[in-house]
């Protein structure tokens, strides 16, 4: 097996197309090679200075040596100046994409909102189930592009959250009101177990209500009918802790070590729960540390999973 | 009857805005640029401003600042509703004095009406 993964590593000419790149700008490819003069170069010194004992070919040799070398150091610094450039312009293309995407998304909700407030009595039942169904994938199109538009504030280092002084309870009671209707039709029910008069956490309450959203969210998701979350809240050292318990579908061992991973989906939720863009927890994840906080979880297969993370007091 | 001048360059949100808060029983009058959505608010001086910030011929953050800078307009509350969502841009719009910045794509039609009424209500 671990010869496979590095003749998998050393697939060169598809690692580089992946990347649109040649070979001759493709690193990977142009650190084989520096590898191969490096010991041809070791060798043939070796063989000169035996045969015929002359520091001036010697001397030739190196300087030769080090002239291809430090041309391939170049190509090399072109390459993964290309792969960066690539990089930063598929992050613009997202940012600048998601924007647009954005504004007719907002005047289908509108005009749904006005369908829904205006003519809910002219609607006939299966009109206004139908209104329901383009509402609801209306709203997945916006969370989607949100996620994406968050991402690419990640990778820019923009997320430009400023701290705030917040109640984590009362943003948490307020993430669990909007969680009501969903956990209701999936069956679920929510607690919360919140210690009295918790000091005020610092960061900004856009992220932190994202985090929330994103945890409780998973929580109902992918716990089966019937089951409960648990949220609680303590505090512990100089940190507010909040910890959101399921009985769900757990994640199984040999996924836990990617879960917070920019769209990784665990195989066992793939099964039945096919919407989500596996960016969640990674958005998640950098907005505690944008705020200095841990993140973290325990979890068991078709047991459940407990997510938790700290926010440093102000 | 309560006045509300919505500056927003893009025709549909217009209708469906427009028509949404004339349901709730607000009078509005829409502007299609800064330049117009400017002359008509210090014209009409609306109890409220709804401006977008991508507009054409002014930007809403220009409007915002020459509305705040006239006497006769500058105590009209203004919503800024927009799809720009960076830090900084919220914090020109608040410096400047925009009262509230709502992010179009994640906010109901109602809750913005209750973000109006609110507004309109402690201005008064």
């Amino acid at each position: 097996m671990p010869i496979k993964k590095i003749f998998k590593e050393l697939n060169f000419v598809e690692q580089c197309k992946k990347n649109s790149l040649t070979l001759w700008e493709c690193p990977s490819f142009l650190f084989l090679i520096i590898s191969f003069i490096t010991i041809l170069a070791i060798l043939s010194t070796y063989i000169i200075t035996v045969k015929y004992t002359q520091p001036e070919i010697v001397a030739l040799i190196v300087i030769g040596v080090t002239a291809i070398l430090f041309i391939i150091n170049y190509l090399i610094v072109q390459g993964s100046e290309k792969l960066a450039q690539i990089n930063q312009m598929k992050t613009e293309f997202v940012n600048i994409a998601s924007h647009q995407l954005r504004a007719p998304l907002t005047g289908i909700k509108w005009a749904i909102n006005l369908m829904d407030s205006n003519q809910a009595e002219k609607l006939t039942k299966e009109q206004s189930e139908r209104l329901q169904i383009i509402k609801e994938n209306n709203q997945r199109m916006i969370n989607l592009v949100n996620d994406l538009l968050n991402l690419s504030r990640i990778e820019q280092g923009k997320l430009g959250l400023t701290p705030e002084k917040i109640s984590l309870d009362k943003i948490t009671r307020k993430i669990i009101k909007e969680h009501s209707l969903i956990a209701k039709a999936n069956n679920t029910e929510l607690f919360l177990d919140s210690e009295p008069n918790l000091p005020l956490i610092s960061i900004n309450s856009q992220g932190m209500e994202l985090v929330l959203n994103n945890m409780i969210d998973n929580a109902i998701r992918y716990t089966k009918k019937s089951g409960t979350v648990k949220i609680k809240l303590s505090k512990k050292n100089s940190s507010v802790r909040c910890e959101i318990e399921d009985n769900g579908v757990g994640i199984p061992k040999g996924d836990q070590n990617k879960i917070f991973q920019k769209f990784f989906r665990s195989q066992n939720i793939m099964k039945y729960q096919t919407e989500g863009t596996g960016l969640g927890l990674f958005i998640a994840k950098a907005v505690i540390k944008n705020a200095k906080g841990q993140i973290g979880f325990f979890s068991k297969e078709n047991k459940g999973t407990i997510f938790w993370f700290e926010i440093p007091i102000k | 009857m309560k006045t509300i001048i919505f500056i927003e360059d893009e025709p549909t949100l217009q209708k469906t805005v427009g028509r949404f808060l004339e349901n709730e029983g607000y009078e509005v009058k829409s502007a299609i640029d800064g330049e117009t959505g400017l002359a008509m608010v210090k014209k009409i001086k609306p109890d409220l401003v709804l401006l977008d910030l991508i507009l054409p011929k002014k930007d809403g953050f220009e409007v915002l600042k020459e509305l705040k800078a006239d006497e006769t307009t500058k105590d009209i509350p203004v919503i800024i509703l927009t799809n720009l969502e960076k830090t900084a841009d919220i914090e020109k719009t608040l410096s400047l004095g925009a009262t509230t910045y709502l992010v179009k794509a994640n906010y109901e039609l109602e809750e913005i009406v209750k973000k109006i009424k609110e507004t309109i209500n402690k201005n008064e």
